[in-house]
C-alpha cells in the first residue's frame, strides 16, 4: 500500500525556479510516467520525491505522512538510476544486499531476499559476478534487483532504459510491465521516450518548464490532448498543425477555413471561440487519408514505406507540410498531386492560446 | 653519488615500467615488423641500464679504495662479507624500511582523508587546493633546509619560538627525535603528491553511485568505507608504488638535515652507500651496497607488484 501526494511542490535554485507549484496524486499500485523534453524538470521532480534534492516549498506526502524533511533512506523508496549506479567492487549478490547489510538485517534473511529478487529477475546464474563482467541489460536488472530487495513502498526509475540499445529497450519495457504486475507496486518512471510512456503507464504526467501540462491515461493524452504542447509531444510521427480561422459555429461543432480556402468541419465545443478567431487545427497522421474528393490538396514530397505502415509527406498548397499515415503498403509516388480527406472525429482544434477545445466525440477508451 | 645512482636508476626504471605495464589497458598482440621500430629506444634504454649495472657489479668484486691505490685487485666476496657483518648496514636497512613504512602510512591515510575533504565544496577551495599541493614543487634540499633552519631549529625555528612563547623548553628536533623529524619532512613533501592523485580519483567517483548509497541508507561514514575507499583502491596502489620508488632512495633530505646522524640514527641504505663511496672512498664496498640496494628494491617491488597488480587488473 503506497500512495503519493504532491501539494504545491516547488524547487528553485536561487531566483531560478525549476519546479513550479506541482500538484499530483499517485494512487496505490499505479504506474505513473513523468514525460517531457530535456530540462523540463521531470528528473528533478523525481529526485525531490527520492529525497536527493531539497524541496523548496510545498508538501510531499507518502501514505498520508509528510516526508519533506525525512532522509532518502527512510522514505521507504528505492530508485533505479540512469547509469545503474552499481557498486563496481561488489558482486551482484553484495550489490543487491547492500541496503539490507547497512540495515543490519541477519545474513540468512538477507540471502533469502536476494535470492528471491534474483529469481524474479532471472539473475541467479550471475550472483557472484561483478557489474564489470555483465552486459548492459543484466546490469539494468541488477539495479532493479537492488530496488526490489528493499521492498520499497514506491519504485522510482530515472530514465532506466536510455543506455540500452533499441532491441533490449523493447525487451526491458515488457519486463518492467511484467514486474509491475508481479510486484503489485507503485512505480514512478521518468523518461523522455514517449513510446515507453505510452506502453507502460497507467497515468502519464506531461511536464514542460517545471509545470504539469496534462495528466491522464496514455489514450486520453493521445486522443484528447489538453493543449498544443501535449498534442505535439505525444504521438509519432507528430500531429500535423495547420493554421486557420473559424468561419462557422453551431451545436455540432465548428468549421475552419485554411489559407488555401479549404474548409474542415470538426465536432468540438465552441463556447470559448467566435467567428473569425485564429485557431490551430491538429490532425494526427492517421486522421488524414488519401481521398480524391477530400478538401486538402498538395504534392507528395517523400514516401516512407515501413511495410505495415506508409508515411506520405505532403506539401499542402499554401497550408504547410503534413504527414499522412496509411495502413499497409501504398503505391503513391513522390511529386504526385494528391487530395486528402479528414476524419473529423480524430481532429483537434486549439484556440489562440494553444488550449484544446473539448471534443464532442470522446474516444470510447478514454472515459 | 654516482655509484648510488647506478642501483637507484636501475630499479627506478624497472619499477616505473612495472607501474606503467600494469596501469595501461590490456596489451595487444604485437604485429610483425614492429621490432625494428622499437629497437633503437630499447637499445638505448638497455645500455643506459646495463652499463652502470655491470660496472657496479664489477666494482663490488674488487678491492678498490681511492685512499689505498696499492691495494687494488680481485676481492671475491670480501666486500659483501664486510658489509653484512657491519652493524651499520643492518641499522641502515632498518632505517630505510622504517622511513618507507611511516611516510607511506602517513601520506596515504592523511592523503585519503584530505582528498575527501577537498572534494567537498567550501569557500576558497581552489586556493586551498593550490596551497596544499604547493610543497610538492619545492625541491627536496630546499624543503629540508626550510624545515631545518626555519621550522625546527631550537633557537631560530618557528617551533622553538612557539615553545618559548608558552614557556616551554624548545625541542632540538634533529638531536632528540632525528628519525621522526626526517619522517615529518618527507611526509610534508609527499602528502601533496598523494593528495593530488587521490583527489582526482575521488572526483572521478560516479555521482549516482553515491546517491544510490544514500538511498540504500549509507551515512557519510558508511559511504566513505563502502563506496569511496574501494573506489580509491587503485589510486592508492599507484601512490604506494610511486612513493615506494622514491622513498627507498631518500638522500637529499638526510644529507642536508642530519647527515645520517646522530650516530647512524637516520642513515638509510642510500646514505650508507654515499658514505662508503665519498667519505671513506671505498668504491668496492659502496658498490656491494649498491648491489644489495638493487636486491632490496626488487624484493620490495616483487611483493608490491604481486599484491597491487591484482587490483590494477580489474
Amino acid at each position: 500500500m503506497a500512495t503519493l501526494t504532491l501539494r504545491e511542490i516547488q524547487k528553485s535554485y536561487g531566483s531560478l525556479s525549476v519546479i513550479k507549484n506541482i500538484d499530483l496524486e499517485v494512487a496505490d499500485r499505479e504506474f505513473v510516467v513523468f514525460v517531457g523534453p530535456s530540462g523540463c524538470g521531470k528528473s528533478t521532480l523525481l529526485r525531490m520525491i527520492a529525497g536527493l534534492e531539497e524541496i523548496s516549498g510545498g508538501d510531499l506526502i507518502i501514505d498520508g505522512q509528510r516526508m519533506n524533511d525525512i532522509g532518502p533512506a527512510d522514505r521507504g523508496l528505492a530508485m533505479v538510476f540512469q547509469s545503474y549506479a552499481l557498486y563496481p567492487h561488489m558482486t551482484v549478490r553484495q550489490n543487491m544486499g547492500f541496503a539490507l547489510r547497512l540495515a543490519r538485517v541477519p545474513k540468512a534473511e538477507r540471502e533469502k531476499k536476494v535470492a528471491e529478487a534474483a529469481r524474479i529477475l532471472q539473475l541467479e546464474p550471475y550472483l557472484d559476478r561483478k557489474p564489470g563482467q555483465m552486459s548492459g541489460g543484466q546490469r539494468q536488472r541488477v539495479a532493479i534487483g537492488r530496488a526490489i530487495v528493499r521492498n520499497p513502498k514506491i519504485f522510482l526509475f530515472d530514465e532506466p532504459l536510455s543506455n540500452l540499445d533499441a532491441a533490449l529497450r523493447g525487451q526491458m519495457r515488457i519486463e518492467l510491465a511484467r514486474l509491475h504486475e508481479e510486484l503489485n507496486a507503485t512505480m514512478i518512471y521518468v523518461t523522455h521516450d514517449q513510446v515507453e510512456a505510452m506502453t507502460m503507464a497507467d497515468k502519464i504526467v506531461v511536464l514542460q518548464a517545471g509545470v504539469i501540462e496534462q495528466v491522464g491515461t496514455p489514450l486520453q493524452l493521445y486522443h484528447h490532448p489538453a493543449n498544443l504542447f501535449v498534442a505535439g509531444f505525444i504521438g509519432s510521427p507528430r500531429m500535423n498543425f495547420l493554421k486557420g480561422r473559424v468561419t462557422g459555429l453551431d451545436g455540432t461543432g465548428l468549421s475552419v477555413d485554411l489559407p488555401s480556402g479549404a474548409r474542415v468541419a470538426l465536432p468540438v465545443e465552441t463556447a470559448t471561440v467566435g467567428t473569425g478567431d485564429a485557431v490551430t487545427l491538429g490532425l494526427r497522421p492517421e486522421a488524414l487519408r488519401l481521398d480524391p474528393q477530400g478538401p486538402l490538396g498538395g504534392t507528395v514530397r517523400l514516401v516512407e514505406r515501413l511495410g505495415g505502415l506508409t508515411l506520405i509527406h505532403v506539401d499542402l498548397d499554401r497550408d504547410g507540410p503534413v504527414i499522412v499515415q496509411i495502413e499497409g503498403s501504398d503505391g503513391t509516388a513522390p511529386h504526385q498531386s494528391v487530395r486528402l480527406g479528414v476524419d473529423p472525429a480524430a481532429g483537434q482544434v486549439f484556440d489562440g492560446t494553444g488550449k484544446a477545445l473539448p471534443h464532442l466525440v470522446r474516444h470510447p477508451l478514454t472515459h | 653519488m654516482t655509484l648510488r645512482g647506478h642501483g637507484a636508476l636501475f630499479w627506478r626504471v624497472a619499477a616505473i615500467s612495472v607501474v606503467v605495464e600494469f596501469t595501461k589497458p590490456k596489451r595487444q598482440a604485437r604485429k610483425p615488423g614492429t621490432l625494428i621500430l622499437v629497437a633503437p629506444s630499447v637499445a638505448v634504454l638497455l645500455l643506459w641500464m646495463i652499463v652502470p649495472l655491470v660496472m657496479t657489479l664489477w666494482f663490488s668484486f674488487q678491492y678498490y679504495n681511492l685512499l689505498n691505490p696499492a691495494g687494488a685487485g680481485f676481492a671475491g666476496i670480501d666486500n659483501y662479507r664486510f658489509l653484512i657483518t657491519d652493524p651499520d648496514f643492518w641499522a641502515s636497512l632498518g632505517n630505510t624500511l622504517i622511513l618507507l613504512g611511516s611516510v607511506l602510512a602517513i601520506t596515504v591515510v592523511f592523503g585519503t582523508l584530505l582528498a575527501v575533504l577537498y572534494d567537498q565544496p567550501f569557500p576558497g577551495r581552489n586556493i586551498a587546493r593550490l596551497l596544499v599541493v604547493a610543497p610538492f614543487f619545492v625541491m627536496p634540499t630546499v624543503s629540508a633546509l626550510i624545515w631545518k633552519n626555519l621550522m625546527m631549529h631550537p633557537i631560530y625555528g618557528v617551533l622553538g619560538f612557539l615553545a618559548r612563547s608558552v614557556g616551554l623548553e624548545p625541542v632540538d628536533w634533529f638531536a632528540e627525535y632525528p628519525m621522526a623529524s626526517v619522517i615529518l619532512i618527507l611526509s610534508w613533501e609527499w602528502l601533496p603528491f598523494a593528495l593530488l592523485i587521490l583527489l582526482t580519483a575521488v572526483q572521478s567517483l560516479d555521482h549516482e553511485q553515491r546517491e544510490a548509497a544514500r538511498m540504500d541508507g549509507a551515512g557519510p561514514i558508511a559511504q566513505f568505507f563502502h563506496i569511496t575507499l574501494p573506489h580509491l583502491g587503485r589510486a592508492i596502489s599507484v601512490v604506494v608504488m610511486i612513493e615506494t620508488i622514491f622513498l627507498l632512495t631518500v638522500f637529499a633530505e638526510i644529507f642536508v638535515t642530519t647527515s645520517g646522524g646522530p650516530g647512524n640514527a637516520t642513515t638509510n641504505l642510500a646514505f650508507l652507500i654515499y658514505a662508503r663511496a665519498l667519505i671513506q672512498f671505498d668504491v668496492g664496498g659502496a658498490s656491494a651496497g649498491g648491489v644489495i640496494a638493487i636486491l632490496l628494491a626488487n624484493i620490495v617491488a616483487f611483493f608490491l607488484v604481486r599484491t597491487i597488480a591484482r587490483r590494477l587488473e580489474v
